[in-house]
């Protein structure tokens, strides 16, 4: 029995899995912003993929709807068409006439229905395949579907998962929350973080040679941090590899509206399994994962996601729906953000050309700061950076010199934090250092956001290469090192 | 070496006819744990349901009366309008710039929308917010549980969830290490604390209430079975304690809970107090304190006692289940602990902000010289009284019927009325391969279309049955569910009778 003088929740007696995770992207460089904002200092927060809270302008249509939704007392009013459009004011009276008691009663724990089938009607919109609501969860964002999946996948501590190195790290933090092991492949920086199918089999031999039941593989398509778009090709050979070695593959496809080039526009792991026909789409086990987070629509703070399942078995799904029951409810508010993102106005709405318009200019203006991004950094010393295809990131190789990393031994921080703290104590430019996404041995990176606003963006990349060229210049081997062409690419 | 495991790996594959996701090869804890109040009666109810709708006079009733689960809007009651009225306003703030916005929107409504989201960075509800929530309303949340008790609350204490939940969830997964950290858990209990328990691979030590004093907590059982467990080895870490209690509604008395929080100090147990239903009190001489309050009132500081409570949007007479709102207060945590706990939180990065908006509108609803107070007020009283008139009505009907009795439900929004099944009931629920309480459930359900969940649920005595039924149909629609299970109560006792 412990002594009445130490607390029970002492820190000695925790769950040892929890303590071993780690998350950076809320971690000690965001802290650290946290101090020095309270401080008065003016910080810019790239950390988090969170477009509302730089700027980013919720679409007009989704808001009005979800007004009408908590405060039915205003489709009541007979003055409400002053204030909305009549599509939603139609749409919200859709969504009250589909939930008993509104949006404050607890839904179904898989979701509402008409939301669900709105999703799968989306879904077969984008591929061209049918797809059955009765295969789709919505969740409090993507993240709690992947970790409910996770949850079901890992037994014990002899369960693999397979996740890109660099990765976001909710895989690498929810797998060691359930205890399992992280088998990591490695994209590939030299050929714009390109995959290697012959790096996943090595990874996946090695894994097994070691005693690791590897049961699903992740792949996140646009990549986080590294934006690259895969091509069908790429899609192909992870889907045959999966149904090769009987694990189940785990899309992560959040970014999926977030595409910044043409060549290779996105296309989703379903479409590519159904085209190539059975017994591949009849066998292969996958869950594919969406969000309301990202994308145009960009709302995060609602907490809006889904996974479908596809040819996972009845029973499986049974035991999914029961975990999801247990926290009875995704919160509506969530559940209706999705259904407007999956089905938005259509031509011939009242609201259809306000919203194409406001979704243009929203993904315009992330390409154009996508290319400025990229190319800031390319020109900063010992700076490369692989064109963002995809997503929200920029996540440039920082090539340290020798006696950089030595100073940052000597502080006692990984040399990609001792760089990133430094940066944001000299700039206010908060970013996450590339170890909290792994990172081949020898190499930095650090993760921003594209998001500042189009109109900062110049002057944020200014102030970085001040900082960076200057650092570069105190760390210097000898003088006049290190061009941004004085490194070859590995 | 690697050829045994390698061994044991190949057996999870199983063969190329066998998806390596099946029962066989799924995670052991998720199959473990169960909960009842989703669980298959309702899935049967669903059913019935579409039965309904594709043809209404194939079941001897023309509808089902959901009352397996606490969720008031559901059931048709209304939301406060000034609660709505804030968060529809926060969603889109658009509105606040139109000249007309005042014949819609109380000013009250329209004030406080502005006060918020001046200080939510970015001025939106569309961000992720601080992984605890945001500090406006983590403020908020604090000044109201300081008003509420006469103490101190800090911001930093509090974390904000999607619902209670998630907090129960995170708490338990930072505490059990393993099989042998147990955690004390009132029987009956909501089933959220064993299936939690179960899904992290705990040992839950029950304790039991008393039924035949209104589901009384006796501090000599408490101690019976922290001996008991400590015996057979398992480190009891935590002790859990539902005020008002769900399914059985008791509310603590003052003496109770000072017994309570000195038992933990004395067997150095985490306090986990679920209060998410301190605004559901029906019973004349009885009110809620908060155990926070009863641990300061002791003079116990945060250096002395551990302790967390918990609150929810989903109850009280605000109903707000959808929105999933919810917070714990940890006090008297270690930072190190604390920061583990922030830890967790930021890897779903942060629970719904308009969430975290009701329930700190909640915690800090319109005041008496408020212009929204009247009507505010208004709602709240007509909700809590007939809440209260509901408790009554239907413990009444259920203590008039053949072998059953039931406690008055104090607080929270449950009746758990006790049955006593014939044994060839009991014979024909074994014969039909259930729990003799499920049996009846089910033949209830399908003769009156009322949904209400087995005790075996929640745990009971062994040897008893029970079941959980809310209290929330209608007023008008009452007496006829009362009447319905009355009926069918009378024809199924004559149907099994020895």
């Amino acid at each position: 029995m412990a002594s009445g003088d130490e607390k029970v929740f002492h820190p000695s007696k925790l769950n040892e899995n929890v303590k071993k995770t780690q998350y950076a992207v809320r971690g000690e460089l965001y802290l650290r912003a946290q101090e020095l904002l309270s401080q008065g200092k003016e910080i810019i927060f790239t950390n988090v993929g969170n477009p509302h809270a730089l700027g980013q302008k919720p679409l007009t249509f989704s808001r009005q709807v979800m007004a009408l939704v908590q405060a039915p007392f205003l489709i009541e009013d007979q003055n409400v068409r002053l204030l909305f459009p009549p599509d939603a004011i139609a749409r919200a009276k859709q969504y009250l006439s589909s939930m008993p008691g509104g949006i404050g009663a607890y839904s179904d724990s898989r979701g509402i229905p008409l939301i669900r089938k709105q999703v799968a009607e989306f879904v077969e919109r984008r591929d061209g395949y049918p797809s059955n609501p009765e295969n789709i969860f919505l969740t409090d964002g993507a993240s709690k579907g992947v970790s409910q999946v996770l949850q079901s996948v890992i037994r014990n501590e002899h369960d693999g998962v397979m996740v890109p190195v660099p990765q976001y790290p909710l895989y690498s933090a929810t797998i060691q929350l359930f205890g399992g092991q992280l088998v990591p492949y490695y994209l590939q920086e030299e050929s714009g973080w390109s995959l290697d199918i012959d790096e996943v089999q090595r990874q996946y031999d090695a894994a097994r040679g070691n005693g690791v039941n590897v049961r699903a593989l992740v792949f996140i398509n646009p990549g986080n941090p590294t934006g690259q778009c895969l091509s069908e090709a790429n899609l192909r050979s992870l889907i045959n590899f999966a149904v090769r070695n009987r694990i189940v593959l785990l899309a992560d496809e959040v970014y999926q509206e977030n595409i910044y080039q043409d060549e290779r526009p996105f296309v989703s792991a379903r479409k590519v399994m159904m085209d190539m026909g059975p017994p591949v789409s009849t066998s292969l086990e996958l869950i594919s994962f969406h969000t309301v987070s990202k994308g145009p629509i960009g709302e995060c703070g609602q907490r809006g996601g889904y996974m479908e399942f596809t040819n996972i078995h009845p029973e499986t799904v049974d035991q999914l729906y029961k975990v999801a029951s247990i926290s009875l409810s995704p919160n509506v508010g969530g559940q209706v953000m999705m259904g407007l993102m999956v089905s938005p106005p259509k031509p011939g709405d009242y609201s259809y050309a306000r919203y194409v318009a406001e979704k243009k200019e929203i993904i315009d203006s992330l390409r154009a700061r996508a290319r400025i991004m990229t190319d800031g950094f390319n020109r900063c010393k010992n700076v490369t950076c692989n064109f963002t295809e995809g997503a929200m990131y920029s996540f440039p190789n920082i090539h340290l010199p020798k006696r950089a990393i030595e100073a940052a031994q000597k502080a006692g921080k990984a040399p990609d934090v001792f760089y990133c703290l430094r940066l944001l104590e000299e700039t206010g430019i908060s970013t996450v250092p590339g170890s909290g996404f792994g990172q081949k041995p020898g190499t930095f990176h650090l993760r921003t956001t594209i998001l500042p606003p189009l109109e900062k963006m110049a002057g944020v990349m200014a102030t970085f290469q001040k900082f960076n060229d200057s650092f570069m210049a105190q760390y210097a081997d000898s003088p006049g090192y290190g061009s941004s062409q004085g490194w070859s690419r590995l | 070496m690697a050829t045994e495991a390698f061994a044991a790996a190949d057996e999870s594959f199983g063969t190329m006819d066998t998806p390596p996701l099946t029962l066989k090869t799924i995670n052991p804890k998720v199959l473990a744990c169960e909960y009842a109040v989703r669980g298959p009666i309702v899935a049967r109810a669903q059913a019935l349901q579409q039965r309904l709708s594709a043809d209404p006079s194939s079941l001897p009733f023309d509808e089902i009366v959901y009352c397996n689960i606490g969720n008031p809007q559901a059931l048709y009651q209304q939301p406060i309008t000034f609660f709505r009225e804030v968060v529809a306003l926060a969603d889109h703030p658009a509105l606040l710039q139109l000249p007309e916005i005042e014949k819609f929107f109380s000013a009250d409504a329209i004030g406080r929308v502005k006060r918020i989201l001046q200080k939510i960075p970015a001025n939106t509800t569309g961000a992720y917010s601080h992984s605890q929530g945001h500090m406006v309303c983590r403020e908020d949340i604090a000044a109201g549980i300081q008003k509420r008790d006469g103490y101190p609350c800090n911001p930093d204490d509090i974390y904000i969830t999607n619902g209670a939940s998630p907090s129960v969830h995170n708490i338990l997964k930072l505490l059990i290490r393993g099989k042998m950290d147990g955690v004390m858990v009132p029987i009956p209990q909501y089933p959220l604390y064993s299936a939690s328990i179960a899904l992290q691979g705990g040992t839950l030590v029950p304790y039991y209430l008393d039924e035949s004093h209104g589901w009384g907590l006796e501090i000599s059982e408490l101690e019976k079975q922290l001996k008991a467990a400590r015996n057979s080895g398992i480190a009891v870490r935590a002790l859990v304690v539902i005020n008002p209690g769900n399914p059985t509604g008791q509310v603590l008395s003052e003496e109770n809970k000072e017994e309570v929080v000195k038992f933990c100090k004395r067997e150095n147990l985490l306090l986990i107090a679920d209060e998410v239903y301190q605004e559901n009190i029906y019973c004349e001489g009885k009110k809620f304190t908060s155990f926070k309050k009863i641990v300061r009132d002791l003079g116990f500081k945060d250096s002395d006692f551990t302790l967390v409570s918990l609150h929810s949007s989903s109850k009280g007479f605000y109903g707000e289940c959808g929105r999933r709102g919810g917070y714990m207060e940890a006090c008297g945590f270690d930072p190190l602990v604390k920061d583990q706990l922030y830890k967790m939180a930021s890897v779903d990065l942060c629970s719904n902000v308009p969430g975290q908006i009701l329930m700190s509108v909640i915690m800090n609803p319109p005041q008496k010289g408020d212009s929204s107070h009247p009507l505010f007020a208004k709602e709240r009283e007509t909700i809590l009284s007939s809440l209260k008139r509901r408790a009554k009505m239907i413990v009444r009907g259920l203590n008039g019927l053949e072998g059953v009795t039931c406690n008055d439900a104090e607080g929270a929004m449950y009746v758990f009325p006790q049955i006593r099944l014939s044994e060839k009931a009991k014979k024909a629920a074994a014969d039909a391969g259930v729990k003799a309480d499920s049996f009846y459930c089910s033949k209830l359900l399908d003769s009156t279309g009322v949904v209400v969940v087995p005790g075996s649920g929640f745990g009971q005595v062994p040897g008893t049955y029970h079941y959980r039924c809310t209290i929330l149909p209608g007023e008008e629609k009452m007496p006829a569910v009362i009447a319905k299970i009355g009926e069918f109560h009378r024809k199924f006792m004559d149907e099994y009778r020895d």
